[in-house]
């Protein structure tokens, strides 16, 4: 007993749940920490745009002609588009919509597809048949390429933009619930809880949907990256809003590739907008992965 | 201890067995193809076994990686559901009960895990973890009592309740793990191979824990161990298993002083004597051949692909079913006597370039 008692003790740091053990982790990971800064910059700018920005985003504020597009200058920092307006802020705003239109479709794809997970998971037997077959089929097609396709059936426009990502992950985020709440139904874990007499509903709910969360969290993540990114090409090749006023960054791009040869500059800032809050999102979500994930752990 | 419904499934008179077990199998269908997915055949990981222990016992279960030890433990708390056969706890039918009767009689028959990190909900404290059982069941008393009380009794600090699965060593998870397992003050505990994931040195120290625990609450066990050096010295009755069914049963003293089954013959000799003239004196038996898979397991006596005393009569054709070959001792096999009495004696196959020891894990 002694002895046990003496290892017990000594404590292997000062500990924590899991959540605060990865806390721990993740705040030591540059690669976390290169994420999150990029992340909190992109959120940071899309929350504050109208009071950062220095001039209008949609009003021109300064002469161009399609052969002289003013490059950057003290007043404007990242130059004038090609209607004249502040460049700068355009991509400051442009960070705004990348923002609504990532997370709305994430809220949205995620939703449906943890519906249809949990449906096949909690379920299983022919439920489980048909929602996965359903999502097979929908994963089989390239992501880009079904958004086009659900986006071009829904007529242009941001709800469409936003419904087509949504969609797009749906079937993502439902393999992964089912998966992941199928492997923890068979775990041990689940079976000492069944074998001490924790009712199913509390083992659904306290143990197995908890412990599929993480992954959830994570996949989270990253859909929010890609979700930008598509939205982003969505934008370029025209299936988004058709205002000429909203400032977005795939839709900055298209409008600029006219100019591509006197105005190089305009594709390079929304594209590194793009990257940034891509990359950001993609090394947090990963360094959370890696952190959340048991078989990391000491 | 403080609990609404406290009426053990009626206690029997204390003659009858604690847990009765009759031709108990379970079988898991393996599927095939994608789109038509259909049963291309059964692992048949209990394939009929008959045991009884009786309260207060201990019952060693010895079997190889596979074959079967955990599915049995499981179904006998039927955590997988029993193909046929009958589970008799205390008197009561386990197989017939509702999803909740079963829940409650759960309550006087619990398991402690292979793998004492995959036991624990990596998200749940100790204290959770121990709680958890006293709240399902409605305990009536001081909870956060009871969880000091139950990490004394495994010889844990109080401290540990805060603390998560992750910060302790193998030992002190399986401290937990079995901490949880007599929280409810069960009459049955199966250990599911308590001690093979744990360091050699923490081994004898959770083999005592559980010893002790026995004689202080008075438990029945079944402990499951894969090879014998481990249930020797805590079984009353070992039962050997091969391929989903017990091929041999016997007082463990027996057992040791003359083991009757070419298996536990071969098991037996896999383990290392202290005493050099014995060591000296006695064959190593290997065995031929790699462990059939139990999706295929071969007909009339399961062992005879690897069986060094194998016959060319009745061994390949006629399945040994598991008889008293002496006052107290049951053996799956045909010849069971002329083994024992040497008139049959193994094949030389020690230099069978396919021979392996027993426990030797096929590639
Ligand atoms: N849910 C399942 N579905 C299909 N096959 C299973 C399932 N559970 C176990 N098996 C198979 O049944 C056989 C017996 O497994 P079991 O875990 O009972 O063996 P074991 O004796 O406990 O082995 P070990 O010493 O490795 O723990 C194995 O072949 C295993 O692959
Ligand atoms: S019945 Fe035959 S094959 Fe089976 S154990 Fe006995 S001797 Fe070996
Ligand atoms: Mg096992």
């Amino acid at each position: 007993m002694s002895l046990a008692q003496m290892e017990a003790v000594a404590p292997e740091e000062a500990g924590g749940s899991l959540g605060r053990d990865a806390w721990r982790r993740l705040r030591r990971n540059p690669v976390a920490i290169a994420g999150a800064v990029l992340v909190v910059l992109f959120v940071a700018v899309a929350l504050l745009a109208p009071w950062l920005a220095p001039y209008p985003p949609d009003k021109p504020v300064g002469q161009v002609t399609p052969t002289s597009i003013p490059g950057p200058s003290a007043e404007h920092w990242f130059g004038l588009d090609d209607l004249g307006r502040d460049e700068f802020t355009r991509v400051l705003w442009g960070a705004r919509w990348s923002l609504v239109i990532g997370v709305v479709s994430l809220l949205l794809g995620m939703t449906g597809g943890l519906l249809l997970g949990l449906l096949a998971g909690a379920f299983g037997g022919w439920v489980d048949g048909v929602v996965m077959r359903l999502v097979d089929m929908m994963l089989s097609v390239p992501g880009l390429l079904f958004a086009i396709g659900v986006a071009a059936m829904l007529g242009s426009g941001l709800d469409a933009v936003m419904i087509a990502i949504a969609v797009v992950n749906m079937p993502i985020f439902a393999r992964l619930l089912r998966g992941q709440m199928l492997a923890q139904r068979g775990s041990d874990y689940v079976l000492a809880a069944t074998a001490v007499g924790v009712r199913r509903r509390r083992i659904v709910l306290g143990h197995i949907l908890p412990n599929s969360l993480t992954s959830v969290i994570v996949q989270g993540t990253l859909t929010l990256a890609t979700a930008i990114v598509d939205a982003a090409g969505l934008a370029f090749l025209g299936l988004s809003s058709n205002d000429p006023s909203i400032p977005e960054w795939g839709r900055m791009l298209a409008d600029t590739q006219r100019y591509l040869s006197s105005a190089p500059l305009l594709a390079v800032f929304p594209g590194l907008a793009i990257i940034v809050a891509a990359l950001g999102f993609t090394l947090l979500g990963e360094s959370l992965r890696e952190a959340l994930d048991p078989k990391y752990r000491r | 201890m403080s609990f609404p419904s406290d009426s053990p499934a009626d206690p029997v008179a204390s003659g009858e067995p604690l847990l009765s077990v009759r031709g108990l199998k379970v079988h898991f269908p393996v599927h095939r193809g994608v789109l038509l997915r259909r049963v291309a055949g059964h692992v048949r990981a209990v394939d009929g076994v008959d045991l009884d222990v009786a309260r207060g016992m201990t019952y060693g279960l010895v079997g190889e990686s596979g074959c079967g030890k955990s599915t049995l433990g499981k179904a006998v708390l039927r955590l997988v559901e029993p193909t046929s056969g009958t589970v008799l706890f205390n008197g009561a039918d386990i197989g017939g009960q509702s999803p909740e009767d079963m829940r409650r009689l759960r309550r006087h028959m619990q398991m402690v895990f292979q793998d004492p990190l995959a036991s624990l909900n990596p998200r749940q404290s100790v204290e959770s973890a121990l709680t958890e059982p006293l709240r399902a069941h409605g305990f009536t008393g001081d909870r956060s009592r009871r969880v000091r009380e139950l990490l004394d009794l495994v010889g844990m600090p109080s401290g540990a309740a805060g603390r998560y699965p992750h910060e302790f060593s193998g030992g002190q998870r399986q401290r937990i793990g079995i901490a949880r397992a007599i929280a409810l003050n069960p009459e049955l505990i199966i250990a599911d191979e308590p001690v093979s994931a744990l360091d050699v040195s923490i081994q004898a120290q959770i083999v005592n824990l559980l010893e002790d625990l026995q004689k202080e609450l008075g438990l029945t066990y079944v402990v499951v161990a894969h090879d014998l050096a481990v249930v020797r010295h805590v079984s009353d009755v070992i039962g050997v298993m091969y391929l989903g069914a017990l091929v041999e049963e016997s007082s463990s003293d027996a057992l040791y002083a003359q083991p009757l089954h070419p298996y536990t013959i071969a098991l037996m000799s896999a383990i290392p004597i202290p005493d050099p003239e014995v060591e000296e004196r006695r064959r190593r038996i290997l065995l031929t051949g790699d462990l059939p898979s139990p999706m295929n397991i071969p007909p009339g006596c399961r062992f005879h692909t690897r069986c060094p005393f194998r016959q060319p009569t009745r061994c390949a054709d006629e399945p040994p079913g598991l008889r008293e070959a002496r006052p107290g001792r049951k053996v799956a096999c045909h010849w069971a006597e002329e083994i024992a009495a040497g008139s049959i004696r193994a094949a030389a196959s020690a230099h069978d370039p396919t021979a392996t020891e027993v426990g030797t894990p096929s590639p």
